[in-house]
């Protein structure tokens, strides 16, 4: 019993920090990336590479006045990142991030590397906390007593919702083709046929476009806009508390790519990995995914810095008029390439 | 342990749903909404119902509060100054009525299980799928008929203002 309990607290500290530490390096290459793309240099004066910036950054971050606006509504005011935050973290624990069935430590089962590998339903779920995010920015931009606040988190609920129908549409074609809400047994769905994007490469589409605008990322940074509401909906927030926004962007971000690479490409498994097996097996997997997923984490930087931002109408527009009967079309033809057998 | 958690969840969702009947800011009433819901959820888990569990924060906490709450912030709702009262006999007879309802609710506490029996049910999606589309299939379709008609009697209430 406790040596489970020992083993899943291992797992879930070794999970989350990783996961701490790849906020600071996508913070890292988001203005590294951004230079590039920009044809210019960026931060690179602090450690090799400037790769020590994300540490200044933090404790510049630490260290800065807490401003709390005199007219806002104290309680939501200060719950609005805490929730931000707590959905980004709770988020990942379903989430294989390597293999390793048959890997014991010191004499127990690891399960896999994923944090709670017994939870039936999975991915729901992760879509229903990450439901949960739109609060804090609902909240923040509504307590903080200003009108441009208060758009943006208009804005973001009525985006967050037309959205998250198009992506459960498109994780629904997957879980159709598995047969099971759990993310483990997609990896190994995928691992014995082939990789979803290729029959579901509509699903694939819809799903990647609909996180861009759940993780309130350019193009579809509407709650944000700074041309138009300044900063949206943290507008009024400075020092950690802005910062809290800022890291479960970055968190969403991850646990978006993690989820674009499990349930479309495979996951942890890759062609020959029939022949290792133990560890060996666990940190190949591991290497495999963070590869993946490094992929995806840099999509979303390049897609920032290369398309412009949407229009509020032709957001909805394309929610709504073109993601929506797409992954409604997905889905029929998963179902129907079943019932052909096909699949 | 279990039932510790159970408690914690029905004292919590109890006073939230209490806040978010008396409190006077309309946003704080959503929320501690919010907070029943999520309550509800976890006894839903402890019963073994993870399916539901799950789809009760999906739907009501992630989709529908969230439209309750973007109305409330679109119209800018202010904050109630103590009413009056148009029918005093009200709120004497919610009280009465909510005393009654809560002391039936604790005569049956006493006697139910709240934690799942170990094996005994199966609430996850397989089996909940499995009753849906096996005995339940006329009910389950007729719902999604109802809630047809509900969105297109909401469209046409909506098109004949213009």
């Amino acid at each position: 019993m406790w040596a489970s309990v020992a083993v899943t607290a291992v797992k879930l500290v070794v999970v989350a920090g990783s996961i701490l530490t790849c906020v600071a390096i996508m913070e890292w290459v988001e203005r590294r990336g951004a230079a590039f793309i920009q044809d210019r240099l960026g931060p690179n004066r602090v450690g090799p590479l400037g790769l020590f910036q994300p540490i200044v950054d933090a404790v510049k971050l630490l260290f800065k006045e807490d401003v709390t606006p005199t007219a806002v509504n104290k309680g939501l005011y200060y719950l609005a990142p805490m929730i931000s935050v707590f959905v980004a973290l709770v988020t990942f624990i379903v989430i294989p991030f390597g293999a390793g069935k048959d890997v014991t430590v010191f004499g127990v089962p690891l399960g896999g590397l994923i944090v709670a590998p017994d939870l039936g339903v999975g991915i729901l779920y992760l879509l229903a906390l990450s439901a949960l995010g739109v609060y804090g920015i609902v909240l923040a931009g509504w307590s903080s007593n200003n009108k441009y606040s208060l758009l943006g988190g208009l804005r973001s609920s009525a985006q967050l919702i037309s959205y998250e129908l198009s992506m459960t549409l498109a994780v629904l074609g997957v879980l159709l083709a598995t047969g099971s809400l759990r993310l483990d047994d997609v990896v190994s769905y995928q691992a014995s046929h082939v990789w979803n994007f290729i029959p579901q490469f509509i699903g694939f589409i819809v799903f990647t476009t609909a996180v861009f605008a759940e993780t309130n990322r350019l193009p579809f940074d509407l709650a944000e806009a700074e041309t138009e509401l300044v900063a949206g909906y943290h507008v009024e927030y400075s020092s950690m508390k802005f910062a809290a926004f800022l890291m479960s962007e970055y968190m969403n971000m991850v646990t978006a790519s993690a989820l674009i690479v499990t349930l479309f490409f495979g996951g942890w498994s890759f062609p020959g990995m029939g022949r290792l097996s133990g560890w060996w097996l666990l940190i190949a997997s591991v290497a495999v995914f963070v590869t993946k997923l490094a992929f995806f984490l840099w999509l979303f930087v390049w897609v920032r810095w290369s398309l412009p931002r949407f229009r509020y109408d032709q957001l909805m527009q394309l929610g709504w008029k073109g993601l929506l009967p797409l992954a409604t079309g997905n889905l029929v033809w998963v179902g129907f390439a079943m019932a052909m057998r096909w699949l | 342990m279990v039932v510790l958690v159970f408690y914690a969840a029905v004292v919590v969702g109890v006073v939230s749903a209490v806040v978010a009947v008396a409190h006077r800011n309309p946003v704080v009433n959503v929320l501690s909404l919010v907070v029943t819901l999520f309550c509800v959820a976890v006894s839903y888990a402890l019963l073994g119902a993870e399916f539901l569990a799950a789809a009760q924060i999906l739907i009501y906490a992630g989709a529908i509060l969230v439209l309750f709450l973007f109305v409330v912030m679109l119209l800018n709702a202010p904050e109630v100054k103590s009413a009056s009262e148009p029918r005093p006999f009200q709120r004497t007879a919610g009280l009465l009525l909510a005393v009654a309802a809560g002391v039936g609710g604790v005569a049956l506490l006493m006697g139910i299980q709240v934690v799942a029996p170990g094996a005994q049910v199966s609430g996850d999606a397989q089996a909940i799928g499995r009753l849906l589309v096996g005995p339940y299939l006329f009910a389950f379709e007729f719902i999604s008929v109802v809630l047809l008609a509900a969105m297109v009697g909401a469209l046409v209430l909506v098109k004949r203002k213009h």
